[in-house]
């Protein structure tokens, strides 16, 4: 079968869903590649490119779409592309089917199939194919530098000759895949990064990339399906408020990134909140295709407010990054080729049982298959929710260990009563001479109990094979009784003494071995 | 020389073993403390030797010096690698010496014994052969584990505890009978018993317990040693004896907490046959490639290396010097995690790290560095597994919940050096293998190590 790639048609578009690398990955899976002539030159990928990778290149949109069986895409199908359309032929791309059902009867009608790249479903096996993440984390990035060339100042802090610089301080709110490499990109040039998240569990992943978790004292949950956040109270609104109003003042740089699927970006950034910022501060909202994070976000466009915060509302974000993004998206495209692929055999099999497959299915075989049922593995094992340890006063502290001191005091005393009757027990009917060595022994295994817990944990085998060597003393008893006329205890004295030497110099020799190799740097 | 120089020369020696312990406390001291130990060994053979109570012969020359040549071929021929197995044969020895010094004992008996000091003469002799025995047998099912040449898997029979009971109150009515004089046959059965009872016990210990079960042999042969000493009425003896039996029971002690199990539950044996509770593992394990792992660690600035038995086994320790060596040249901070279990031995990796010149102050425990995996860029997982499994942490029904781990998933990348996608020793899944920040690193961790090191820049 042909997988072709036409031109984007639609404007500003400057990604392309196949690469000349990715072209040599999809002949692997036994498929023809067939590339429209300019498909990849805003990504920086020319014609001659494509043909050395073994594609073949075209002059029209047309004659691909007639040529091909598989078309990979990265916007919908638009415009003449709609018309173009066959009986049969599969269109992988991105449709956002819920805000496109007009979409879905263009296949419904020309009996084709659609597999749409955003509905892949965020589990684990399917991460190699999850270009919502793969875009989120070049938006994430780009917004970073955006926000950048729209700020007048440093990110990081300098002491220079000329007068001290402070650094800049980034607020990212959402900490999704775009939020988290934000701020892996904020951080990095130097800025105080903090994120708030209405998901408690990612404070984890937010300090791991370096900011500081904006905490809200809170109880309640905002996790929702697949990973992203559901819709919040009114009140817990009210004190996200708060805790914006008072960063709001010292923020220099705010992106913003939450989305709930399904609904209109939530307006986390009201007016206010920007007429409280300082002019020549930025907020880069993320969420503007989806009428913005901000409400004075105008989408493609930066306006300026009335207190000079520059508010960027670009919505291609990805796009502006095209070879970066054509590659990403290019090799998730190849990833769903490969697993629509099994046989290997340049034979597309469209197979409904598997849940990453039926997910990314919208249209097959001229049936709307969309929504899908929910997958069957959970995406994201939720963790089950620790007991909160209980806050203890000092007094209850102070009281439990008290309680803890007694308890060990009376386990102590209740040892050495036990021990102490078993002394006069042998002390009572043991001889005399039975007594001194048993003095000897007890106080022995003491001084050992006090000795070894010093020993450092690396030094334990040394400790053992030490040990083993001294426990060689053995030999003593065996050198006493070697003299003896008996001639089998003489045998047996003899190879006594044999194997403990062994023992004994083995053991030294070894350890002297193993410590001679400690060495400090 | 007389008895009582021979005592003052006892005296001082058991006061070298103990300063030889004491300064173990620490890498430097230690190097001084063996030669404590050395000079304290020769003090006490040498004065027994040359004491009233030994005659000097031939056959004893002669076994001395064979005995030593052996020692010390064994001593500079075993490879760091093989030290469980070389302590694990060495305690079959002292075992061994007991059984015979004991039995010695009843064929020779000292004489003037009479009424309560017969009796507990015989107490002694019995017991001392008995735990002789166990030490002996046991030791040479542990070396087999170890060495390879036994299956490392427990052997569950069927009412093994009870089997146990039984021997040992066989053991019990034989001892009673042995003091009445029923006849020597009774310490011969015992000692038959005491040799299949030894070998049992540590037969039902898995691989990943072995540990334990080696300095709990070492803790037993220095309690034989002790009974001996009461048996001849010899006060060294019962002090060396003591010490260590006394340090090999701290060992054990030290390990079961570091698993968070019960120093019983270990040694009765069972590890690996209670895993139907615990959680499935999903999602998939990521493989990765040598030059993927070498541009990663080219990026990297904080580098933790956990290494567990697998580097052992496959002789790694070189290789990941060579390796850390570079990267510490390159200005990057390299450090190793060591869990307090890792490997066959307590402290195994350190001597392992040490003999392949990784210096001691970069090699850390895991209370020392636990708290800087968040930090760290690159975690490699040298074929250590149970150590850094996360459900030790996360379910409650896994063997080993409850047991401390080394956090090494919290790392922003994790790099597992692994033979095959099987599993640990004791059979259980690692969800960290499944992680989204984890890549496994097939084939063998030596060569793989060596290619690494080829492509690092």
């Amino acid at each position: 079968m042909k997988v072709g790639c036409p031109k984007e048609v639609v404007a500003g578009e400057q990604r392309v869903a196949m690469t000349p690398d990715s072209v040599r990955q999809i002949q692997k899976l036994g498929y023809d590649c067939v590339v429209q002539s300019g498909a990849g030159s805003a990504a920086g990928f020319d014609d001659a490119a494509y043909e050395d990778a073994g594609a073949a290149v075209v002059k029209t949109a047309a004659s691909l779409w007639k040529q091909a069986d598989i078309i990979v895409k990265v916007r919908g199908v638009t415009g003449t592309e709609q018309k173009s359309l066959r009986d049969g032929q599969t269109v992988i791309s991105m449709f956002w089917p819920a805000q496109n059902p007009d979409l879905l009867d263009l296949f419904k009608a020309a009996n084709s199939n659609a597999i749409a790249m955003d509905m892949v479903p965020r589990i684990s096996r399917a991460q190699k194919m999850d270009v919502l993440s793969s875009m989120a984390n070049i938006a994430g990035y780009r917004a970073v530098i955006e926000s950048g060339n729209q700020f007048g100042r440093f990110f990081t802090g300098q002491i220079t000759a000329a007068g001290k610089v402070p650094p800049a301080k980034v607020l990212v709110i959402g900490a999704g895949v775009a939020g988290l490499a934000a701020i892996g990109t904020a951080t990095s040039l130097g800025a105080i990064v903090r994120a708030f998240d209405v998901r408690p569990e990612v404070a984890e992943q937010i300090e791991s990339m370096g900011a500081d978790f904006l905490m809200l004292e809170f109880e309640e949950d905002g996790s929702g399906e697949g990973g992203y956040a559901k819709p919040a109270s009114p009140e817990f609104i009210e004190k996200e408020m708060a805790l914006f109003r008072a960063q709001a003042p010292e923020i220099d740089i705010v992106i913003t990134t939450a989305l709930i699927p399904g609904r209109p970006a939530p307006k986390l950034w009201p007016a206010e909140m920007v007429a409280l910022m300082k002019p020549g501060s930025v907020v880069v909202d993320l969420a503007a295709e989806q009428g913005g994070n901000c409400d004075l976000t105008v989408a493609d466009q930066i306006v300026t407010s009335d207190n000079g915060v520059k508010i960027v509302g670009y919505t291609d974000f990805p796009s502006r990054m095209a070879a970066q993004s054509s590659t990403l998206y290019a090799t998730n495209i190849r990833h769903m080729l490969d697993d629509l692929t099994p046989e290997k055999d340049g034979q597309i099999t469209i197979n409904m049982e598997d849940d990453v497959i039926r997910g990314a299915t919208v249209v097959h075989a001229g049936e709307i298959t969309y929504p899908p049922p929910a997958p069957k593995v959970q995406a994201i094992g939720k963790a089950p929710a620790a007991p909160k340890p209980v806050e203890l006063t000092p007094e209850e502290k102070a009281a439990q260990e008290m309680a803890a001191h007694r308890k060990a005091g009376q386990r102590q005393f209740g040892m050495l009563v036990l021990g102490g009757l078993f002394m006069l027990l042998v002390g009572a009917y043991a001889p005399a001479s039975f007594m001194q060595h048993f003095i000897v022994f007890a106080l022995a295994c003491f001084v050992g109990f006090q000795v070894i817990w010093n020993v450092s944990h690396a030094l334990h085998t040394p400790l053992m094979a030490v040990t083993n060597a001294i426990s060689g003393i053995i030999i003593l008893g065996a050198l006493l009784q070697i003299g003896s006329s008996n001639q089998i205890v003489m045998i047996l004295a003899a190879i006594s003494v044999l194997i403990a030497t062994i023992n004994i110099v083995g053991g030294f020799m070894v350890t002297r071995r193993m410590l001679a190799m400690f060495q400090k740097s | 020389m007389s008895a009582n120089i021979v005592t003052a020369i006892y005296i001082a020696a058991s006061v070298l073993f103990i300063l030889s312990l004491g300064g173990l406390s620490n890498q430097e001291s230690a190097k001084r403390a063996v030669w404590y130990g050395i000079v304290g060994m020769a003090l006490a053979v040498g004065a027994t030797i040359f004491g009233p109570q030994v005659a000097i012969s031939n056959i004893l020359i002669l076994m001395i010096v064979i005995g030593s040549v052996i020692g010390l071929v064994v001593a500079r021929r075993v490879e760091m690698t093989g030290m469980p197995q070389l302590v694990a044969a060495l305690h079959t020895f002292v075992g061994m010496a007991a059984v015979f010094i004991g039995i010695n004992s009843e064929l020779a008996p000292p004489a003037g014994l009479i009424g309560a000091e017969k009796i507990i003469h015989e107490v002694e002799v019995f017991l001392g052969v008995f735990i002789g025995a166990v030490t002996t047998t046991g030791s040479i099912v542990a070396f087999g584990k170890l060495a390879g040449i036994l299956d490392g898997k427990p052997l569950t029979l069927p009412a093994r505890n009870l089997l146990n009971l039984i021997a040992v109150l066989v053991c019990v009515w034989l001892g009673y009978m042995y003091l009445n004089h029923a006849g020597i046959w009774t310490l011969y059965l015992m000692t038959a018993i005491a040799l299949v009872f030894g070998a049992h016990l540590v037969l039902a210990i898995g691989g990943a317990d072995m540990p334990v079960v080696v300095s709990m042999l070492n803790s037993y042969s220095g309690w034989a040693a002790a009974a001996t000493g009461f048996l001849l009425g010899n006060d060294l003896l019962i002090v060396t004896g003591a010490l260590v039996g006394a340090s090999g029971a701290i060992l054990s002690y030290i390990m079961c907490r570091a698993m968070n199990r019960n120093f019983l539950s270990v040694i009765l044996g069972g590890w690996g046959t209670v895993a139907a509770s615990a959680q499935e593992v999903e999602g998939e394990m990521i493989a990765t490639d040598v030059a993927t792992v070498a541009a990663d660690l080219a990026d990297a600035q904080e580098i933790v290396f956990v290494p567990g038995y697998g580097m052992a086994v496959a002789q790694a320790q070189s290789a990941v010097s060579e390796i850390t060596r570079r990267l510490r040249a390159q200005g990057k901070n390299v450090r190793f995690a060591i869990h307090p279990v890792a490997g066959r031995l307590p402290g195994h990796m350190n001597v392992l790290l040490a003999e392949a010149k990784v210096p001691y102050d970069i090699v850390l425990e895991m209370d020392e560095i636990n708290d800087d995996f968040p930090s760290t860029d690159i975690v490699i997982v040298l074929g250590a597994n149970d150590i850094v499994n996360p459900a030790a942490q996360d379910d409650p029904g896994s063997p080993i919940a409850g047991m401390p781990v080394l956090e090494a998933w919290k790392a922003r990348q994790v790099i597992i050096s692994k033979r095959g996608q099987g599993r640990g020793y004791s059979g259980i899944e690692n969800p960290l293998f499944f992680k989204d920040n984890s890549r496994m690193l097939y084939g063998d961790a030596k060569s793989s190590l060596d290619q690494i090191l080829a492509s690092l820049p």
